[in-house]
């Protein structure tokens, strides 16, 4: 039986989530309409963005629908920036180990927006320098239109000081955004607590279908659009309301809150579980990000003298399914940005394998991967050897 | 078997890779990223490691129904063939880069790994056959005589040649691509690649300009007397009669041909065209492809290029070096180029020619 371990890049869409949107797919009508049918999906439309709001501890005006993490993403990154722009603001603020949703934009401002963009590390854990942070402020920070520290860390599962940044930030009264795409349904998250100006959010990662996500933008922070036309998201997101998907967006969002406690300490279970035989059956392994807070589901694992294309695929052989760092455009396996910022050499980054576990994992997947991974690792080491 | 199929992104792997796996063999389709900075798109029918290419190879997996991997080789394929096509040229000699990357990624890196990782061989579109018999598994020419490729194969050693698979041996090319067609395989009607896959102008020459300068030199005669200049010895083959701008012609106006490329003295010696005739020829660093070949003389074929003719010859291994003596004269053979021997169809071996003999 084949072994899904990449919740991360995607988890399965919850029932409920598929009996809403399929349902929908069968109604007529653009909830942009004034007529009958438009406002019969308005009426859904706006109650699924209000249960969104209601999960995320905002108000429901803060929810712009988008068609991706990656959208909500470049539209807060880009947006606030141009605003910022406008009163004499043109750093940007990242840390070293954002999503390529956050980096490569903000390069694009770089190159083509006149943005200078700094980059904050991160210790050997992966959580970024506080101390670092507070320097550029302190120097910098009536330069600063934008910061964006990600929530938590799509490779390695750490979960990053937002709080922490948004003191700071507000020091010099400087909107900070947070893409919390993968902390989303995992670890709770308010957007009126944490204090910041905009947060990403895409549904396919917490149980809702691909090709929806939300930027929440604080109400009443105006920025510029991306996305010019029908004006249909507070003119800053336009595109005719994705009603199916909305919908099912929140009815994820919906039964994830009401059992949030007991699905994630059954995941973190899991995840410890499986970390805990890996370190058992392979001595020299080790976990990345282990001391400190991360995400329930992922596990983050180098095990010297390997090749993690070569783990991969034969995993994949073994019908195990995992994933890498990040590929370039060719598709050629490339030492992951996270890893290297956090002290690791090349050859250990390139010695690295995700595994993630969702709502769905159970013990018989963590048993197949500790069943499977000592012959995997010793023909992969083989291989490296060659 | 458990196989890895190497696949390029064109119609002849992709047909490979699909027999192997209805055959019922697990195959693992893996395209090879030989280039550290590739070009997005291919453009005609050159070179096949565009990011094009590994999409197709990557959508013929897909159909076929096989799992897919890029590997990372360009690191190999630089240090093993792109340096030594331009040291080869930089020395005077002709270089055969498709015969490295067989001799050096495909079978040895790649046949390497697959093995290392429990496969038990690769498969490749490559057109030639392999025979299981007395002598144990033979190579062969294949069936489609334009296509065969026997010949940039004839640098595997037997062990290569056991983990080697090459399912389109006994096909004709036009039925490979009504094959693909039939299968589905969107490559179909794909180009067949063409030219060296990491020089993507065409432009060999210009090329090496950029790699080896352009250093001005004497073309002299055969008594030595300068009869042009050149801008560069080594972009200068054996035999070329085009191009070579003499400033003092023959004294019959019968034209001259390229004798000998001399890169200590960046030299390019001319002479008559009957001075080109090479009838024996004599090959350093010897492969067999079966059992070894002796001191004694034996009868065959030697080929010295890809689609060259096969040369009915007397062979011999003396001193380390393969010896071939030629029934008839040929025009125009460069010291770098591999002699290949036949026995019928079957590769012997082969071996890179340092010397030739009038």
């Amino acid at each position: 039986m084949p072994v899904y371990l990449d919740h991360a890049a995607t988890t399965p869409m919850a029932d409920v989530a598929v009996e809403v949107m399929t349902h929908q797919l069968t109604k007529l009508g653009n909830p942009s309409s004034l007529h009958s049918y438009g406002r019969d999906v308005r009426k859904d439309l706006e109650g699924a963005r209000e249960e969104i709001a209601i999960a995320l501890d905002c108000h429901p005006s803060e929810v712009i629908f988008t068609a991706s993490g990656t959208e909500a993403n470049n539209t807060a990154l880009k947006g606030l920036y141009w605003k910022g722009q406008g009163v004499g603001r043109n750093v940007v603020v990242i840390s070293s180990i954002e999503h390529h949703a956050i980096l490569d934009p903000a390069q694009w401002l770089a190159l083509h927006e006149g943005a200078e963009v700094i980059e904050i590390g991160v210790d050997s854990n992966g959580i970024i320098h506080l101390g670092e942070l507070e320097d550029v402020i302190s120097r910098r920070g009536d330069e600063i239109a934008v910061i964006s520290i990600m929530s938590s860390n799509n490779e390695t599962g750490v979960v990053q000081p937002i709080d922490k940044v948004v003191d700071l930030a507000r020091l010099g009264s400087i909107p900070v955004h947070s893409d919390a795409v993968q902390s989303f349904g995992k670890i709770p998250l308010s957007f009126r607590q944490l204090g910041l100006t905009a947060m990403s959010l895409s549904a396919h990662k917490m149980g809702g279908p691909i090709g929806v996500g939300a930027l929440v933008l604080r109400k009443g922070f105006d920025i510029p659009a991306l996305l010019h036309g029908g004006g249909q998201e507070r003119d800053i997101r336009s595109g005719t309301f994705n009603a199916p998907s909305i919908l099912a967006f929140a009815a994820a969002v919906k039964e994830n809150s009401q059992d949030f406690a007991d699905r994630n300490a059954r995941v973190r279970r899991l995840r410890h579980q499986l970390a805990n035989g890996i370190l058992e059956r392979v001595p020299d392994a080790y976990v990345n990000g282990i001391e400190v807070e991360r995400l329930p589901g992922i596990v983050n694992v180098t095990i010297p003298g390997t090749e993690s294309d070569t783990l991969q695929l034969l995993l994949d052989n073994e019908g195990i399914a995992c994933s890498t760092g990040s590929a370039c455009s060719a598709g050629v396996q490339r030492p992951s940005h996270v890893l290297l910022a956090m002290g690791h050499t090349d050859v250990t980054a390139r010695s690295s394998i995700r595994f993630s576990l969702g709502v769905a994992s159970s013990e018989f997947d963590v048993e197949q991967v500790l069943l499977a991974l000592p012959s995997v690792i010793e023909r992969a080491r083989m291989a490296n050897l060659r | 078997m458990k196989l890895i199929a190497a696949m390029s992104g064109g119609v002849d792997s992709a047909v490979a890779a699909a027999r192997t796996h209805e055959a019922g063999h697990e195959v693992i389709g893996v395209h090879l990223a030989l280039s550290s900075n590739p070009q997005k798109y291919r453009s005609g029918a050159r070179g096949c490691c565009t990011i094009e290419d590994s999409h197709d190879a990557r959508r013929a997996a897909d159909v076929i129904g096989i799992p897919f991997y890029i590997w990372d080789m360009a690191e190999e394929f630089h240090d093993g063939v792109v340096e030594n096509f331009i040291a080869e040229y930089a020395a005077g000699r002709t270089p055969n880069p498709c015969l490295r990357c067989n001799e050096k990624i495909k079978f040895a890196a790649v046949l390497d790994r697959a093995r290392a990782m429990g496969f038990d061989g690769v498969v490749t579109g490559h057109y030639a056959i392999t025979h299981e018999g007395q002598m144990g598994k033979t190579l062969h020419r294949a069936v489609d005589n334009s296509k065969d490729q026997s010949y940039v194969l004839s640098v595997l050693t037997i062990e290569q040649i056991a983990g080697a698979i090459f399912p389109l041996g006994d096909t004709t090319k036009v039925d490979v691509r009504r094959e693909a067609k039939a299968r589905g395989l969107y490559v179909a009607n794909k180009p067949d690649s063409h030219d060296i896959c990491f020089v993507p102008s065409g432009d060999n020459a210009g090329w090496l300009h950029q790699r080896l300068g352009s250093k001005v030199g004497p073309i002299v005669d055969q008594d030595g007397t300068q009869v042009g200049e050149h801008k560069g010895a080594y972009t200068y083959t054996i035999g070329q009669r085009k191009g070579l701008g003499l400033s003092v012609p023959t004294i019959d106006g019968s034209p001259r041909f390229v004798l000998k490329v001399e890169p200590l003295t960046n030299t390019v010696v001319v002479g008559p065209r009957e001075d080109l005739a090479v009838t024996r020829m004599v090959g350093e660093k010897s492969v067999w492809c079966g059992p070894a070949v002796g001191p004694d003389r034996n009868r065959g074929f030697v080929q010295v290029r890809a689609h060259g003719q096969p040369l009915p010859c007397t062979y011999y291994f003396d001193n380390d070096l393969l010896i071939a003596e030629l029934d008839e004269p040929l025009l125009g053979l460069a010291t770098g180029q591999q002699m290949a021997i036949y026995d019928g169809d079957r590769v012997v071996g082969s071996a890179t020619i340092c010397e030739t003999q009038q």
